[in-house]
């Protein structure tokens, strides 16, 4: 099945990154349709009719969302875009920004006219700052090109865009520690309610949405929402980019349609061309690293024996048992040789380096996870360690203030699950798993 | 030592960042700010940059510095001409990146955290920098190199020893 690609549509045509070409190419179209001919209220009825679902991991109804955005009289509302993008295993933002930044600007302008909101930003994680110029100099053209700035297109509508960089910190990819970080402050996630959509950035109405999110809204546009509807499988509307990484023989970004299945993703020359160096699958992780880990049988059909799709439906079909999530479509790959206590371990120190320490469970438990993690993977583990994980990842899942305390406590836990016997194999046979996976004489021993 | 101070040129491009929010919200130009600090006054923030930025932006002190420490890529203590960032995480990990850290200390002589004894090179692993289709990588200032071997890490040193530096975050070509 050949792929339909939206945004990425004319990636390859040179000179994409310029207003110039991508104005050719047919950009911005959107931002005339929908101020000319369209109130604000019918671009968010277009966005709910696309079932569009936000791209950045959660999944939720971009419609809706911005359906539950808050009008006071007298009050700015906001649109911040979430370019955070930080999960492991995810780049797609990154590219889509790089290649076409015009893509994601004429997205944010159409989305604000859609929200009446006259001042908009960006919020880009700051180790992208090489794209923050890229995107600064689109957003300049917009300007010069009337797109931006007062009374666009004549309208009387005024939209100001400005791009604001982070300074590293996964935390604040999680929208209302955003918000604090767009402040000026520490990224500790608030409380909520309120809502953001309520109380948001400046304590005012704002809707955080990712880049990908916002740059599919001009399509949407531009088709009619019902006709981005039909692409897809049920719920699981449009296409979706997925970063794909690990031992891929073509790791990338590819702009899938909802539905291609999981097999023909991994192993078609269209896409990921299959394992590296001939070796076999053995686990993957769909969505980003905080989603659950799937062995190669899980991954390939349903506990029901049914194909598994690139979907929302499919890739969570068996829940936490026997399936996973899309999550941000960060897809990694393991091969046959890979350690998934090694793995796991990594998962643990980044979700622990990260954990902002607001709440206890998770700024605890993330250094526990880490620790006995560490020490399985060198040899120092009890079989009891084993159950101890799975009792501190259950005792952080559902107890934070944000998900970063669930998306630490579902890798472990899923690993557990799944690959239970690997963990016991580390206890039983120390010295055999760290020679077979590491040879000792290379590899130091972090202290810890 | 020169004075902890911008030339009248930066002090137009951080007002200019300070307009891009709301009348009374000029925290919000804090993390830009303390960018352009960090890449003009030595790669690192002293409490004396610290304190000058809080003075700029008329907060205090104390909301500078938790800023300044809750983020990772604000340096507490000064650091090399070029900071090489190596990502450490999952996918990385799974394509080199280990090999590729020790390769770096072997080449530089130092271990990862550490800076040479001339102060050109800092080695420090950081987390996921988003090119995961692209490992092994790593950052050094503005730059992401990808897809790195031997050679490539090679050709990058003897590139940044001639050059003497890295591209910052005030660099704008």
């Amino acid at each position: 099945m050949a792929g339909k690609k939206i945004l990425l549509e004319h990636i390859d045509v040179p000179g994409i990154n310029t207003y110039e070409v991508y104005r050719k190419m047919g950009g911005y179209r959107s931002v005339e349709k929908a101020i000319k001919s369209m109130s604000p209220d019918d671009v968010v009825e277009e966005v709910k009719k696309s079932g569009l679902r936000g791209r950045g991991g959660a999944g939720f109804p971009t419609g809706m969302k911005w359906s539950f955005l808050a009008k006071p009289e007298g009050r700015p509302r906001y649109l911040v875009c979430n370019a955070d993008e930080s999960e492991p295993g995810t780049f797609k933002d990154r590219y889509l920004m790089e290649k076409i930044p015009h893509a994601l600007i004429e997205g944010m302008i159409t989305s604000s006219y859609a929200l009446g909101a006259n001042t908009s930003y960006i919020y880009i994680r700051g180790e992208y700052f090489y794209v923050l110029r890229i995107l600064e100099k689109a957003i300049a053209e917009a300007y010069a090109n009337g797109f931006l700035g007062k009374n666009i297109l004549g309208s009387g509508y005024d939209l100001d865009l400005y791009v604001h960089p982070g300074a590293g910190a996964y935390i604040c990819g999680e929208e209302t520690a955003l918000l604090e970080s767009l402040e000026g402050k520490r990224g500790n996630p608030r409380i909520k309610p309120p809502f953001p959509a309520v109380a948001g950035l400046y304590a005012c109405p704002t809707v955080v949405n990712n880049v990908e999110t916002i740059a599919a809204v001009a399509p949407i546009v531009n088709m009619g929402g019902d006709e981005y509807a039909k692409i897809g499988v049920g719920r699981s509307t449009g296409t979706k980019l997925i970063s794909a990484g690990g031992h891929l023989n073509r790791p990338g970004v590819y702009e899938i349609e909802l539905g291609v299945p999981v097999e023909e993703f991994i192993y078609s020359d269209e896409y990921c061309g299959g394992i590296k160096n001939g070796k076999k699958l053995k686990a993957v992780v769909a969505g980003g690293s905080s989603v659950p880990i799937l062995p190669a049988n899980l991954i390939l059909k349903t506990a029901n024996n049914e194909q598994r799709l690139m979907s929302y439906e499919s890739l969570a079909d068996g829940g936490f048992v026997s399936g996973t999530m899309l999550g941000s479509g960060g897809f990694i790959a393991f091969d046959e040789d890979s350690c998934i206590v090694r793995n796991t371990w990594n998962f643990a120190r980044f979700y622990h380096h990260e954990s902002c320490g607001q709440c206890s469970p998770c700024r605890e438990g993330t250094g526990w996870m880490e620790k006995i993690l560490h020490r399985l993977e060198y040899g120092h583990g009890k079989m009891s360690d084993i159950d101890l994980l799975v009792d501190v990842s259950k005792k952080i899942e559902g107890n934070t203030i944000c998900p970063l305390g669930d998306a630490a406590a579902w890798p472990v836990a899923s690993a557990i699950r799944h690959f239970r016997d690997e963990f016991e194999w580390h206890v039983n046979e120390p010295k055999l798993c760290l020679e077979r996976n590491y040879g000792i004489s290379q590899k130091h021993e972090v202290v810890m | 030592m020169s004075e902890t101070r911008f030339s009248e040129e930066t002090i137009k491009v951080v007002n200019s960042i300070v307009s891009r929010y709301p009348e009374g919200k000029q925290k919000s130009a804090l993390i830009p700010v303390l960018h352009i600090a960090q890449a003009e006054f030595g790669g690192w923030l002293s409490s004396d940059t610290m304190d000058y930025v809080a003075s700029l932006l008329e907060i205090k002190p104390i909301e500078v510095y938790e800023v300044a420490s809750f983020y990772s890529m604000f340096n507490l203590k000064p650091v090399g001409k070029c900071l090489l960032e190596v990502c450490h995480t999952g996918p990385c990990m799974l394509n080199g990146a280990e090999e590729l850290v020790s390769y770096l200390e072997r080449k530089l002589g130092i271990k990862s955290g550490e800076t040479t004894a001339d102060g050109m090179f800092t080695i420090r692993e950081v987390e996921c920098l988003g090119s995961c289709g692209t490992a092994p990588m790593l950052q050094c200032g503005r730059d992401f190199h990808e897809n790195l071997t031997n050679e490539k890490v090679d050709a990058l040193l003897d590139k940044l020893k001639a050059e003497g530096k890295q591209k910052s975050y005030v660099d704008q070509d």
